[in-house]
């Protein structure tokens, strides 16, 4: 999912750097002092997760995992996603500087997005199925959306991409399923082991 | 493990952080909108000599430069076929374009380019180190905070993540392609966060007993020398002989 360093057009590079700066700004301003510590354990969870690989026939997948950590972090997902891909960065050169801001945004605006399209259902705790649909949902449209947004951002930078933009959407349909099933299984595990983890960010409406 | 790439004793390790990342970035910024190839070769040159004296082995150097290069060996095989220009060769309906070639061996020298000075600025920098030079550079407190916790806490959950693999594997779990084994990893994931988030809690009210303001105190202070200050001015002055290549042209 990462763009690397010098592929990407200047503009496309500023419009990310200007547009994850805003998010991480409403982010850091819905992060109290104490909530760091819980935030920051969060975005290193989301780091170790995307180093655990799941098995599709033959091929491997790494988790993403964006559409969980929108539903429990809500805006803190913005800062919480930078930190976690700046890391990757600086210990493994997934990514880099100038492609921080896209990488960022591409990620972190699903998880926004899904918090707002299914976060009300995951914490209105009246209806197992739907509570089962929306968190299937907001796995499956948040690699939707990232993967449409990377495509996205290389196809805008020429449209000799195109074909490349295409692959990756393609590369990540069953991922999409993938991380629905699991991020289903995971919210309905989380919600009789810890409900509090998923309704930390109800005041954040 | 995940281990930060660190060499000691280099040359570049006693310059000032806050040097090191204000030319990694300017650097970046300029090779990223650099589109001329006299340019970038020579951004990538300039790379390399600053690459030397940090003493990276080769095959860390190699090992670091596969995830970017990866992508480009993708973008070689289509960019050529998709760039419309004169055709150089034909393969089957495909033309291949000068102009597609041309593209990719851009996008692969400044990609590598761009990599290889991150690599020589990580390699003689502490990453507590770059946080506190962040600080110092301004960015937000409770971003740098956010960044100190968060690799803190890396080494700790992906431990907790190998001892729970490692219970797996010792009931017998084989990953495969079927409900089981995406269950298993679901649950995994769900315990890996009711963990972090239970340790998180005890580590905050730890830290309150301590005495915690929300501050962090760094040991090491930065001080800009003479020696810190030349060679800012030197990457400084690369940066902008670049610039000059790029925008007039007057150099090659």
């Amino acid at each position: 999912m990462h763009i690397s360093e010098g592929i990407l057009s200047p503009g496309i590079l500023a419009a990310g750097a200007v547009l994850t700066a805003a998010g991480v700004i409403i982010g850091l301003k819905k992060i109290d002092t104490e909530e760091i510590p819980s935030v920051g354990i969060m975005s290193a969870a989301f780091f170790v997760a995307s180093l655990v690989h799941v098995p599709i026939g033959p091929a491997s997948a790494h988790l993403i995992l964006n559409g969980l950590l929108g539903l429990i972090l809500g805006w803190q997902a913005f800062p919480a996603i930078m930190t976690g891909l700046l890391l990757q960065a600086l210990l493994f050169q997934f990514g880099g500087i100038t492609s921080l801001g896209v990488n960022t945004f591409n990620m972190a605006f699903p998880a926004i997005v899904c918090f707002y399209m299914f976060g009300w259902c995951i914490r209105s705790n009246r209806n197992r199925a739907l509570f089962i649909m929306a968190s299937f949902g907001s796995g499956f449209f948040a690699v939707f959306f990232s993967a449409i947004l990377v495509a996205l951002s290389l196809y805008l930078t020429g449209e000799a991409f195109l074909p490349t933009s295409k692959l990756i959407l393609a590369a990540h349909l069953p991922v999409m399923f993938i991380e629905g099933g699991l991020t289903s299984i995971c919210a309905l595990f989380l919600k009789s082991v810890k409900p509090d983890l998923l309704e930390c960010n109800a005041d954040a409406f | 493990m995940i281990e930060e790439l660190l060499i000691p004793d280099s040359f570049l390790q006693c310059v000032d952080p806050r040097v090191k990342l204000i030319g990694l970035l300017v650097f970046s910024i300029v090779v990223a909108v650099s589109y001329r190839f006299a340019t970038l070769v020579t951004a990538l040159f300039g790379s390399l000599i600053i690459l030397l004296p940090a003493r990276v082995p080769l095959k860390e150097i190699c090992k670091r430069l596969i995830p970017v290069n990866i992508l480009i060996i993708l973008l070689w095989l289509t960019l050529p076929f998709t760039v419309k220009g004169d055709p150089l060769f034909f393969l089957g309906p495909l033309a291949a374009t000068r102009a597609g070639g041309l593209y990719a061996a851009q996008i692969s020298i400044k990609s590598n380019a761009m990599m290889l000075m991150f690599i020589a600025v990580i390699a003689s920098t502490r990453i507590f180190t770059i946080g506190h030079a962040m600080h110092k550079l301004g960015v937000p407190t409770k971003l740098v905070q956010l960044f100190f916790f968060t690799f803190r806490y890396i080494h700790v959950i992906y431990r907790e993540y190998l001892r729970l693999v490692n219970a797996m594997k010792i009931r017998g779990f084989a990953p495969r392609t079927n409900l089981h084994t995406y269950k298993t990893f679901a649950y995994l994931v769900g315990m890996l966060l009711v963990k972090s988030s239970d340790r998180a809690k005890r580590v905050h009210n730890a830290m309150l007993c301590r005495g915690f303001n929300g501050r962090f105190y760094s040991l090491s202070t930065f001080s800009m020398t003479k020696k810190d200050l030349f060679v800012f001015l030197l990457i400084i002055s690369f940066i902008i002989i670049l610039g000059v290549m790029e925008w007039t042209g007057i150099i090659l």
